[in-house]
């Protein structure tokens, strides 16, 4: 009984910010939206919420993943109740700061494509920039790692500038590269770079020399020490360096994104607060959240698929 | 008869003049090997044994190829080393299994190393049955118990068929039990492959459980002290009287063999 009230609770939550979306009147400090937005999403997550509970009882992993996440969501439910109260409801915040859900709701449903956009050019620059750091901070590390010369000649420039947050490159990527397009690139893909380098070039110095003895023994060649043993061996680390690379890149991104470029999440953020349109900022910042969290989804699951052998050594 | 015989036998071991020397930290040098001189007949077992700084594992790793000498050489049928080759495999201490690899490929890694997998596959398959551990063949080493690792990690050495196999304390993270059953595994594999084995313990019952030869070292200056060739049958009894008398004999020169003390009265 227990079990399949937790498997209803999202549903509960959503039963009790939809009851006290109805039952109590907004404040009239509010600007009225066009269409009551907020109640749209609410009957969409009604129905949502209620078909999960039902076919939870005829999917058996899914009942004991449900049964676990459940009273999570029921709880999510409330929260958003809660900030209704203080904000829709009552105005205890000032309003045009804090809007309520009807007019952030509204910017998606009325600028949908103007955010699909914005959406799709973060997502250019930050994939071009993504793999070009990461890729050139790996061929960097590799070398770091297993070349005492390179390490010698290039390492104290890459100390000197690496830790230097990319975004102050923005005024001179900006004269250097012909778009700001690519300047923005240039700055995501520096921010990655660094993290990338110096966990790869660390990761392969740390390897237990043990490792390349045994390969050497067993009759291995150079470049089987580095691609076939340090390489694989640093692959922990390495991806370590990719995680903290993918949010120095959001960062950079946004920031990036702020100079002269015409689309984009964080310039749809800052060009709604010049507006004082403080809906648009957290339609922005939603749309933000999300796609963070898939992207390190995404990254998570991948790690997982090449990290198969880490499996019961190692999670973070 | 003889000369074709010895022809077939491979990974005769002559070690001359060898001399190693370190600097350590503090600046000073230190001796770890004093003119050793050596010379290993193929297809024998070998055992160093001695305290902690007599220079035998220095002296594993020179025959390895991984530290080269600072005068004398170690030459393996007649060939200076100066590098680590496959026709001498290496068991460490620690069983060192690539933890990102499986048990299979962690076997298989030395074909896959010289680019000869493909033709000796059934090799590997051979080598996990020997050394026991079919069923596992898709398993991590995490997954595996100490002493299935080092199984393994001696598999992995071995299955390049190299003339000489060199053992640094294979046995030594291993529990008492698990240590007795294998030796009695790498006896099985030096009887059927007829690998040359050197090997470097602390236990001197295990020494002389599985030796031809056991070397006897010193440490302070580091030296070779005694030869003994150990004239038992194989198999070996741990209790049987020779073996017994060989232990005691081997200790003494250790000075290791310890003393009852004298009672001042007796009643």
């Amino acid at each position: 009984m227990i079990n399949i009230l937790k498997r209803f609770l999202p549903f509960l939550g959503t039963v009790i910010a939809f009851l006290v979306h109805v039952l109590i009147e907004d404040d009239i400090e509010h600007p009225e939206a066009e269409d009551t937005y907020y109640s749209y999403f609410l009957y969409f997550f009604l129905t949502a919420t209620f078909i999960i509970g039902v076919v939870s009882f005829f999917l058996k992993n899914f009942r004991a993943k449900l049964e676990h996440s459940g009273p999570f969501w029921g709880g999510v439910g409330v929260v958003v109740a809660i900030i209704d109260i203080a904000i829709g409801k009552y105005a205890l915040l000032p309003v045009l700061f804090f809007p309520k859900y009807d007019n952030i709701l509204a910017m998606f449903f009325e600028g949908y494509d103007i955010i699909l956009k914005c959406i799709w050019h973060s997502t250019k620059l930050l994939v071009l920039g993504f793999v070009y750091g990461s890729v050139i901070g790996f061929i960097t590390g590799v070398f770091l790692g297993f070349s005492k010369k390179f390490n010698y000649w290039v390492n104290p420039y890459i100390k000197l500038i690496g830790p230097i947050p990319a975004t102050i490159w923005i005024p001179i990527s900006l004269t250097i590269f012909p778009t700001p397009f690519g300047a923005s690139v240039f700055i995501v893909a520096l921010s990655v770079w660094f993290s990338v380098a110096l966990m790869t070039s660390s990761a392969i110095q740390s390897v237990p020399k043990a490792y390349f003895e045994v390969s050497r023994t067993l009759g291995a060649s150079g470049a089987f020490q580095v691609f076939r043993v340090g390489i694989p061996a640093a692959m922990p680390s390495i991806f370590l360096g990719v995680f903290y690379g993918i949010i120095n890149a959001f960062l950079a991104l946004m920031t990036a994104e702020m100079f002269g470029a015409k689309y984009g999440i964080g310039w749809y953020i800052s060009w709604q607060k010049a507006m004082l349109v403080y809906s648009g900022v957290y339609a922005g910042i939603i749309v933000i959240a999300v796609y963070c969290m898939l992207i390190l989804t995404l990254l998570f699951k991948f790690r997982d698929k090449v990290l198969n052998w880490q499996k019961g050594t190692l999670k973070w | 008869m003889v000369t074709e015989n010895k022809e077939q036998l491979k990974g005769a071991i002559h070690i001359e003049d060898l001399v190693k020397t370190f600097i350590s930290n503090e600046g000073e040098t230190v001796t770890a090997l004093n003119g050793v001189n050596l010379d290993i007949p193929p297809g024998s077992f070998v055992s160093l044994i001695g305290p902690s700084g007599c220079g035998k594992t220095t002296l594993l790793r020179q025959i390895a190829g991984l530290a080269t000498p600072t005068s004398g050489g170690v030459f393996v049928d007649g060939k200076k080393v100066t590098k680590p080759g496959a026709d001498r495999g290496f068991a460490f201490q620690q069983a060192t299994l690539f933890p990102w690899l499986n048990i299979r490929d962690n076997i298989a890694l030395g074909l896959k190393a010289r680019h000869i997998y493909k033709e000796h596959k059934q090799d590997v398959d051979e080598f996990i049955e020997t050394v026991g551990l079919k069923g596992f063949e898709k398993s991590y080493p995490h997954e595996l118990s100490g002493g299935m690792n080092q199984r393994a990690s001696l598999a992995r050495a071995l299955v390049g068929h190299p003339n000489i196999l060199l053992l640094d304390e294979p046995l030594g993270a291993l529990d008492a039990f698990t240590r007795m059953a294998m030796q009695d595994e790498i006896h099985r594999l030096w009887e059927t492959y007829k690998t040359t084995m050197v090997m470097v313990t602390h236990d001197v019952d295990e020494a002389l459980y599985l030796s031809n030869y056991v070397v006897v070292m010193k440490a302070r200056p580091s030296k070779i002290e005694q030869v003994i060739h150990i004239d038992l049958p194989f198999p070996r009894a741990r209790t049987q009287d020779l073996f017994v008398a060989y232990r005691k004999k081997i200790l003494e020169i250790l000075n290791f063999a310890g003393k009852i003390p004298e009672p001042e009265y007796y009643l």
